[in-house]
């Protein structure tokens, strides 16, 4: 009885030719651009033979180093399609006045603009600050690695993966139109038919299971491979806000596993969970979903709280001031960040007693947090300030962060939060806190440690263009929304009646735009320095005569970190090493145990994807095969019994003098 | 752990660990393990959460009285729960390297498993059988989920034992294999805490509703 149609569907279940967006020009044209880039990388990468070198060297490694690199490149690479976005965004929204109806059709627009969001979140920052925690935890720590290598890989490539499920609704199929949450009944099936909201759960269960298993990664390597005296209390203070935020993800993240779970049962099964009718609540789904959301814009602030602390007193040239209200800032942050969940729906009617509590604690939150900017602040009094560029992001980081904070804490306040609920104040609060916050702090950070991972510092005149851009454009892009926020005007509107709102729309463009060129900036300065490596080459391991053990070892680090283990007396433990004479050992070097690298992780993730891809499209085949060839992969991996290979002695001694004649050499210029 | 000492003189401080103990590997296998299984407590705990909120929303459908039967899942409970007692012994034999017994308590262990199962899946057709099926009400949608999601954990901890039991007969009790044991042995605990937890909140609670 099996007609072609019948075939059809049964191999490409609800994939079919119209599933491509043939009749949109421009994603047309950006598929053709994306396609014609990705050929010509594919064909460089063939022609230059680096395949074979990638997999062995980068693909499979299961060093924490290279695995944050290949996490940052995946957030910047992100960026600039989350950013792409935000422009057409600004574009649409600042020439739909009088009767025009922009270039984007709402199907589109809806698209874009939860696409912004879910893209930004969790494949932007969530990336980046991933990125640097496994950069650089495992060296301040004095480690040779994270707990669990292998996992750490396989994690990178699940978090890569979800980033793949987005980037293809673009090109086959749509993605959700929704908003960034998704919230039900709209995300049900009876108003989102068509694949978008299941790329939408999909892409992110899929980079969910990734950024747990790399939270309680980080979490084992803190608590068991700290360098010896190093005690709790003795950690950098990034290194415990990492600890905090990885504390936090294996806290928050299964929340938004099981919520997106239910959410797909709805949708592929039929029960009644989310749905208006048979009991089922959807006011339950926003109340679950924002128990994973709250913690999770403190996930992306801690660690930046925590680059911001390092960068403040190394550039200081003191140490932090009061490091240990620091720690407890940090820890109370990370449990109240789990009390104020219902602040983002104060307009759900649960009664001023509810509101009120949740009110309340929103507001005690900006007591730590206003603690940490005093401790900031007195670091910096009387400290001999080198305004270099993470300093400069440090500072553009406190004047904006404070101001985000305080809009904050007027939304905490529930009546006028009934009053500015969902409007362009909120859009503009949550993007000063997160650019003024996190992504400053990623700015800082990157040009922190970029020396430190490369061996060549950033060059400084496109690294101010790049500062300049993006703080002015962030001005320029987002206080015009404060302003129509406190007009009324709601969020993820396509076209506008009133034309004298426009020219605050045309600013925010002009703001979007700046940016744009902050962006381009940055992209360049890292070109430029990649050009100009010889003269902003770090010899020393300490470009900028830093306190803390990652600067104890070489840049770019061994692959082992360190010959020997560092013994830790102090809170700044390179400050100390410096302070008390510390010589460098240059004999007596054994060989070094280290992990073996590994593909496993690429297959199952790769696997991943094509589950999810047959989920998406209802092609049963495809799921049900790349989930048992993913069970039968991950059983075949731990079959294997031989994990790790030694250094041998020799290799570390030739490593070794190389560095001993580079900083001779340095010495002498 | 002996400590550098190098050219410094004695007195002075010292940076760094010249003999180095290495780090026994899987070191931290159990402290993340343990932090994964109360990642996954939590995907529970928002489980019950939700049946808390819709277990009593039948929609004019049957609820708990109509449909559970208490020995049935009295017979149940008992065998998850003797399944944790045999996983204990089979953890005994492990300590006194008595691969035989270990294995054997391990088959007992996966027996009682797969009769939990046997019975749930029973128990399960039986309900939709009689039209209480997860879509019929908020009610059924959470109770199918919160223990089949259960159900689902029991039945990859089979595999699991399963595929351990190869693992310790091709490469007998390594050091490896006894962590990957008692890995195994906290997920299967953990699995009837829950399932404690299920008995009581779900079926006794609901048959007073």
């Amino acid at each position: 009885m099996f007609d072609t149609a019948n075939l059809t569907k049964l191999i490409f279940g609800r994939l079919t030719l119209e599933s491509l967006p043939l009749h949109e020009p421009i994603i047309i044209g950006t598929f053709a651009m994306v396609a014609l880039g990705g050929a010509a990388l594919f064909g460089a990468l063939t022609y230059f033979r680096l395949w074979g070198y990638l997999w062995k060297e980068w693909f499979t490694t299961v060093d924490h180093k290279r695995i944050g690199i290949m996490y940052m490149v995946l957030g910047i690479v992100m960026l600039l399609r989350g950013f792409a976005d935000a422009l057409m965004m600004r574009l649409q929204q600042a020439i739909a006045f009088n009767g025009s109806e922009g270039y984007l059709n709402s199907h589109h627009y809806d698209q874009v603009f939860t696409a912004h969001g879910v893209i930004m979140i969790f494949f932007v920052a969530m990336p980046l600050v991933t990125g640097l925690m496994n950069y650089v935890v495992p060296l301040q720590i004095g480690a040779r690695d994270v707990s669990f290598p292998f996992l750490n890989n396989f994690s990178f490539w699940m978090t890569t993966a979800g980033a793949v499920l987005v980037m293809c609704s673009l090109f086959v199929g749509e993605f959700a139109r929704t908003g960034w949450l998704a919230y039900p009944p709209l995300s049900n099936i009876s108003y989102s038919p068509d694949v978008g909201v299941d790329y939408y759960i999909w892409a992110l269960q899929v980079a969910g299971v990734g950024t747990l298993l790399s939270g309680v990664n980080l979490i084992c390597t803190i608590v068991k491979m700290r360098a010896p005296g190093m005690t709790m209390m003795k950690m950098p203070v990034f290194t415990w806000t990492s600890l905090c935020t990885n504390v936090l993800i294996v806290a928050s993240f299964p929340v938004l596993t099981a919520v997106l779970a239910l959410l797909s049962l709805d949708r592929y099964v039929g029960t009644n969970f989310f749905t208006n009718d048979f009991g089922g609540d959807p006011m339950m789904y926003v109340n679950l979903i924002w128990i994973w959301g709250h913690p999770e814009v403190y996930i992306l602030i801690l660690p930046a709280f925590g680059i911001f602390s390092e960068v403040t007193s190394t550039f200081s040239g003191k140490r932090l001031f009061g490091y240990t209200s620091m720690v407890y800032a940090t820890v109370v942050i990370t449990i109240l960040s789990y009390l104020v969940w219902l602040h983002h729906f104060f307009t759900m009617g649960s009664g001023a007693s509810v509101n009120s509590f949740f009110g309340i604690t929103t507001m005690i939150i900006s007591i730590p947090t206003g603690a940490k900017m005093f401790n900031w602040l007195f670091t910096m009094y009387r400290g001999r300030i080198r305004f270099e560029l993470p300093m400069m992001w440090t500072v553009a980081f406190m004047l904006t962060f404070v101001i985000g904070g305080m809009t904050g804490v007027l939304l905490a306040v529930p009546p006028a939060d009934f009053v500015l609920h969902n409007s362009l104040f909120l859009v503009a609060h949550f993007h000063n806190v997160i650019i003024g916050g996190v992504l400053f702090g990623l700015f800082a950070g990157i040009a922190y440690w970029f020396p430190k991972a490369f061996g060549f510092k950033l060059d400084v005149f496109w690294g101010k263009m790049s500062f300049w851009f993006w703080t002015v454009g962030f001005y320029f892009a987002f206080m015009p929304l404060y302003v129509l926020g406190l007009m009324g005007v709601t969020r993820r509107l396509r076209t506008f009646d009133d034309p004298s709102l426009q020219i605050w729309f045309v600013i925010a463009g002009i703001g979007a735009v700046m940016i744009l060129l902050g962006i381009a900036s940055f992209l360049i300065q890292i070109a430029v320095s990649i050009l100009r490596r010889e003269q902003l080459a770090d010899v020393t391991g300490d470009p900028w005569d830093a306190r803390t053990l990652e600067w104890a070892t070489s840049s770019p680090p061994p692959a082992y970190n360190f010959a020997f283990t560092p013994v830790v007396h102090d809170n700044d433990a390179w400050w100390d090493m410096k302070r008390r004479g510390y010589a460098r050992p240059l004999a007596g070097f054994k060989a070094i145990h280290m992990p073996s690298n590994t593909g496993t992780g690429v297959i199952l993730a790769g696997l991943s994807t094509t589950m999810a891809f047959g989920l998406i499209w209802y092609m049963w085949w495809m799921a049900a095969g790349s989930f048992v060839a993913l069970l039968a992969v991950a059983i075949g991996h731990t079959f294997n019994y031989h994990r790790s290979f030694h250094i041998p002695a020799d290799e570390v001694v030739s490593v070794e003098r190389a560095r001993t004649e580079l900083l001779a050499a340095g010495a002498k210029s | 752990m002996t400590v550098a000492m190098g050219t410094l003189k004695a007195g002075e401080p010292v940076f760094y660990v010249v003999d180095e103990h290495e780090h026994p590997e899987g070191s931290s296998t159990m402290l993340g393990f343990w932090i994964y299984l109360m990642s996954d407590c939590l995907i529970f705990a928002i489980l019950f959460a939700v049946y808390g909120v819709l277990g009593a929303k039948y929609a004019a459908g049957p609820a708990p009285k109509d449909l559970f039967d208490l020995s049935l899942v009295a017979v149940n409970t008992a065998f998850l729960l003797l399944s944790s007692l045999t996983y204990g012994f089979a953890m005994l034999s492990m300590q006194q390297n008595r691969l035989k017994a270990m294995q054997a308590w391990l088959v007992v262990t996966g027996l009682f498993g797969l009769a939990f199962l046997g019975i749930e899946l029973t128990e399960f057709a039986h309900m939709i059988h009689e039209g209480a099926t997860p879509q019929r009400s908020a009610f059924l949608s959470s109770f199918f989920t919160l223990v089949g999601t259960h159900g689902l954990h029991v039945t990859f901890g089979l595999i699991w034992l399963v595929t351990l039991m190869v693992q310790v007969k091709r490469f007998g009790l390594i050091e490896a294999n006894r962590r990957r044991l008692v890995c195994l042995s906290m997920f299967w605990h953990f699995l009837d805490v829950i399932w404690i937890g299920v008995f009581t909140f779900v079926y006794l609670m609901g048959m007073l509703r």
